[in-house]
């Protein structure tokens, strides 16, 4: 069933292969990254082929031409001191890139092993790293390669090594906050436990979680030290005798009123390599961003799309009624179907034509285990589908309306007020930065128009009912500050606040400690005495079922196999898919007894071996 | 009678919490334990109680702060890191997340060859390995060359429990193996657990927070609460008649799937809770 595997999946490693080249053929179509590989592929081979596209000597100046125009011999001219310009941009190239790949290697190799090691191991390491990275991130850039240069000389090697150590926070930062997530995945537990050493575990599942960050963190350093490099040049602080863009520059600043020209080549240069990095990284970011999401093709055609198909099962065991239920109905859902657009254009149904109904007062279980589809049916119901869901045919009859029909603005004022919700995980429900009392105080004011003074009495009021021991400490607490059990009863008193006549609960214990359960069991059964309120409950447990219920759905694959009365359901389930998930249940199973026997039978087998 | 396979002796694990002068967080506050071969040992708390801590400690992934676990005669609580990559032949790991125990970028071979590898098994050795331990958790050969976003919650945890095996430990640690399983899945799942168990005699330290599917599976049973062991004892009588009166309220606070007795279940509880919260005033006022 659910463990069977079709034997018609691709093979693996084919499929990562189309999956790396992909990414390469993705980026060669974006037309960003192209122009980006086409212009640093210049670049590289010019600074390589530099002695064979010029037969000058950067460096050789010949004072008999100054400042000379192009000609045969100079193609771009001469500069002040009657060097070939040519020969200076293409040398320059090579001393301009690698003072900066020097400069970027240090950063990169200084932060990325940093970064590994004090995320790995944490601990003292990561403190005193931690505290490096900071103070060299305090420290005022330009000025200490100032000092570097009156210490050490205008070296241009010297000058970029002390950059790289300046921008080594850049990858620290960034390796040190990938390795801290990764390193508490359990798959890194477990190599640890399969005795895989520190340094592989570090290659082999860390690395290459933070390989393509680092590539592109990469290629922007690289743009800043091509950057600050001629700056350092053009300042004239760096090694004059070696002929960089930076030099160009401020040899041509010197003559700009004689020969303007001369600004021209070095800028293009610095400015289309810096521009191309930058683009690169930014092309790959986008293309490894890309690939994780879903694009959905915007296709909103409604009427256009293919009816759903409701597939009506026949085989649909639906329970007499044990008493004539003259109760009125308050839920009617008909043939509900729920799809989600595909990025192809397509739409996956998850719910394939359900009908239930709730009359007033009853608790309804709607029960099923995951993916069947009962969540999305309770989210249908409220109109709170995630993007891309919609319901696609049936009707949700709820007092007389359709809410399938309903404008969004007609269906925000029945929900919250007519029918509410209390979630599956109580926390990631109340908003961290507001107090427990302000969350529940506003809905009250819109939905039932009372002041905020009577809101808040009201508010003190539910908080003691559904059981919280101190209600004023609780309303002024943040949601931080309650356990889970306390922040489900604030949900649970927000969602009778405003006296709804239906509950939609979406597995409202499973995120809670077995005893916290029973106590919300027994908080909502009370509540539901006392208010006559319909309760519609998702569940994937039949003892919540037991406790709770008046009757149960029973859904798979995003219909209903099975309904009735509860007690009839358990006395009695007639469709083969509950019987299985009756049979599956161990609660009423034997113990598993003594070791005894077992012992004797398997004397320990590696004892000898020890 | 069988020597212990492992046995922990007033075992006390503390966290750092974060702040000047804190004091450090007691997840185990003198934990005392025992384990025989072949045996399975169900143990069984709320969030908080210090079930999973008292497992990462058995594997050297929780600071052991004071007590001992021995293994087999030996001491490793308190071994480096290196001398306790040694262990990794005795003592394995079940995780609870099927999602996050597994690399998502290494195919369910390179996942299953990984500790078959640092042992220095031959690559054609590590491959017949990596068939038969699928063939032993019921999943096809086949698998071994896919990545593991192909398979279900149910699939995977077949993937880890074959990995747990591939160095044939004597222990296996299973951290709440089932509880992010579908019923029928889950139900499948314990099974296997059983029947490896039976086949190849490797002991459990089952944890989890479910008490019926403890019971399922375990010979003993330890019930933990506040980082301590509230009771331990045979499966059968911790699970179905307890003594200590935490585990008589968590027995009685799950709810069992038949309306008729969990009516009968219900009565029971509020009567016992009544009675605890008596007692609680009673040795209150002396």
């Amino acid at each position: 069933m659910t463990e069977s595997i079709t034997n018609v999946m691709p093979d693996t490693a084919t499929e990562e292969r189309a999956a790396r080249s992909h990414l390469a053929r993705r980026l060669l179509r974006n037309g960003a990254a192209l122009f980006a590989f086409i212009v640093l592929g210049l670049i590289v081979l010019a600074a390589i082929l530099a002695p064979l596209l010029t037969p000058q000597d950067p460096n050789f100046a010949n004072i008999q031409s100054l400042l000379s125009a192009p000609s045969a011999e100079h193609p771009l001219g001469t500069d002040g001191a009657g060097r070939d310009v040519l020969a200076r941009l293409l040398y320059g190239t090579r001393y301009s890139l690698a003072a900066a790949l020097l400069g970027t290697a240090i950063a990169a190799i200084l932060g990325v092993v940093g970064g590994l090691i004090a995320g790995y191991y944490g601990r003292w390491f990561a403190s005193v790293s931690s505290w490096v990275i900071s103070l060299i991130m305090a420290l005022p850039g330009i000025v200490v390669l100032l000092a570097a240069r009156a210490v050490l000389g205008p070296s241009l090697w010297m000058a970029m090594a002390v950059f790289g150590v300046l921008l080594a926070p850049a990858f620290f930062r960034l390796v040190y906050t990938a390795v801290v997530n990764v390193r508490g995945e359990l798959f890194v537990d477990a190599a640890r436990v399969s005795g895989v050493g520190d340094f592989s575990i570090i290659g082999r599942h860390i690395l290459s979680v933070v390989r393509a960050p680092i590539i592109i963190q990469f290629a922007f350093v690289m743009g800043i030290a091509i950057a600050i490099q001629a700056g350092l040049d053009f300042l004239g602080l760096g090694d004059t005798s070696v002929p960089t863009w930076g030099n160009m520059l401020n040899d041509a600043f010197a003559r700009m009123y004689k020969n303007p020209v001369l600004l021209v080549w070095p800028s293009v240069a610095i400015a289309l390599t810096s521009v191309a990095l930058a683009l690169f990284a930014n092309a790959l970011r986008d293309e490894l961003e890309r690939s994780g999401r879903v694009r959905v093709r915007r296709r909103r055609v409604r009427g256009t799309a293919p009816a759903p198909a409701v597939v009506l099962p026949a085989d649909v065991v639906v329970h007499p009624e044990t008493t004539a239920d003259s109760r009125e109905k308050l839920l009617v859902v008909d043939s509900l179907v729920v799809g989600y657009d595909q990025p192809d254009g397509s739409l996956k149904q998850v719910v394939n034509g359900v009908s239930l109904t709730v009359r007033q007062g009853e608790v309804h279980g709607l029960i099923g285990e995951s993916g069947s589809g009962k969540t999305q049916t309770a989210w249908s119901i409220l109109r709170l589908l995630p993007e891309g869901g919609r319901i696609v045919g049936g009707s949700v009859v709820f007092g007389g309306t359709d809410l399938a029909s309903l404008s969004d603005t007609e269906m925000r004022k029945v929900r919250g007020r007519r029918i509410s919700y209390i979630p599956q995980e109580p926390m990631s429900n109340l908003d961290p930065s507001f107090t427990i009392g302000s969350q529940l105080v506003e809905p009250m004011r819109i939905a039932l128009g009372i002041s905020s003074a009577d809101a808040k009495k009201r508010a003190l009021e539910l908080l003691a009912r559904v059981g919280i021991p101190n209600p004023e400490r609780t309303y002024a607490a943040y949601p931080h500050e309650v356990s889970g059990g306390m922040a489900q009863r604030v949900l649970i008193a927000g969602a009778v606040s405003c006296e709804p006549d239906l509950v939609i609960a979406d597995e409202p214990t499973t995120a809670l400690d077995v005893t916290v359960q029973a106590e919300i069991l027994d908080l909502l059964r009370g509540l539901q005495k006392e208010l006559g309120v319909s309760i519609l409950i998702v569940t994937h447990n039949f003892g919540v079922v037991a406790d709770l219920c008046d009757r149960v759905s029973v859904m798979r694959d995003g219909l209903i196999v099975e309904t009735g009365p509860v007690r009839a359901i358990f006395a009695d389930p007639q469709h083969p898919y509950t019987k299985s998930l009756f049979d599956a249940i161990l609660e009423d199973g034997a113990a598993r007894g003594h070791l005894e026997h077992a012992a004797d039978r398997h004397a320990p087998a590696g004892g000898a071996a020890s | 009678m069988t020597e212990p396979l492992l046995v922990v002796e007033d075992l006390h694990v503390d966290y750092p919490v974060k702040g000047w002068r804190r004091k450090p967080f007691k997840a185990l506050n003198g934990v005392s334990l025992d384990i025989l071969p072949g045996e399975c040992v169900g143990l069984v708390g709320e969030s908080g109680s210090g079930k999973t801590t008292l497992g990462r400690a058995v594997l050297g992934l929780a600071p052991v702060t004071g007590g001992s676990i021995r293994f087999k005669g030996a001491e490793i609580g308190t071994l480096s890191r290196r001398e306790r990559r040694r262990l990794s032949e005795e003592i394995q790991v079940v995780f609870q997340d099927p999602y996050s125990s597994l690399n998502p970028s290494l195919t369910i071979e390179q996942s299953l060859t990984e500790p078959l590898r640092v042992k220095k098994v031959s690559a054609a050795d590590a491959s017949r390995r990596v068939r038969t331990l699928l063939d032993q958790v019921g999943l096809p050969s086949n698998a071994a060359g896919r990545l593991p976003r192909e398979f279900s919650g149910g699939q995977r945890q077949r993937i880890a429990i074959a990995r747990a095996l591939a160095l044939s430990p004597q222990l296996i640690v299973c951290d709440e193996p089932v509880s992010a399983l579908d019923l029928s899945t889950q139900a499948r799942v314990l099974d296997l657990f059983k029947d490896i168990q039976e086949a190849t005699g490797v002991a459990y330290l089952f944890v989890s927070h479910d008490l019926a599917v403890v019971r399922h599976l375990s010979h003993r049973v330890a019930v933990m609460y506040h980082g301590e062991i509230v009771e331990y004892g045979p499966g059968d009588k911790v699970t179905s008649d307890p003594e200590h009166p935490y585990t008589q309220r968590l027995l009685l606070a799950a709810p069992v799937p038949d309306p008729a007795l969990q009516e009968q279940r219900r009565a029971d509880r509020r009567r016992l809770l009544d009675a605890q919260n008596e007692m609680a005033l009673q040795s209150g006022a002396l």
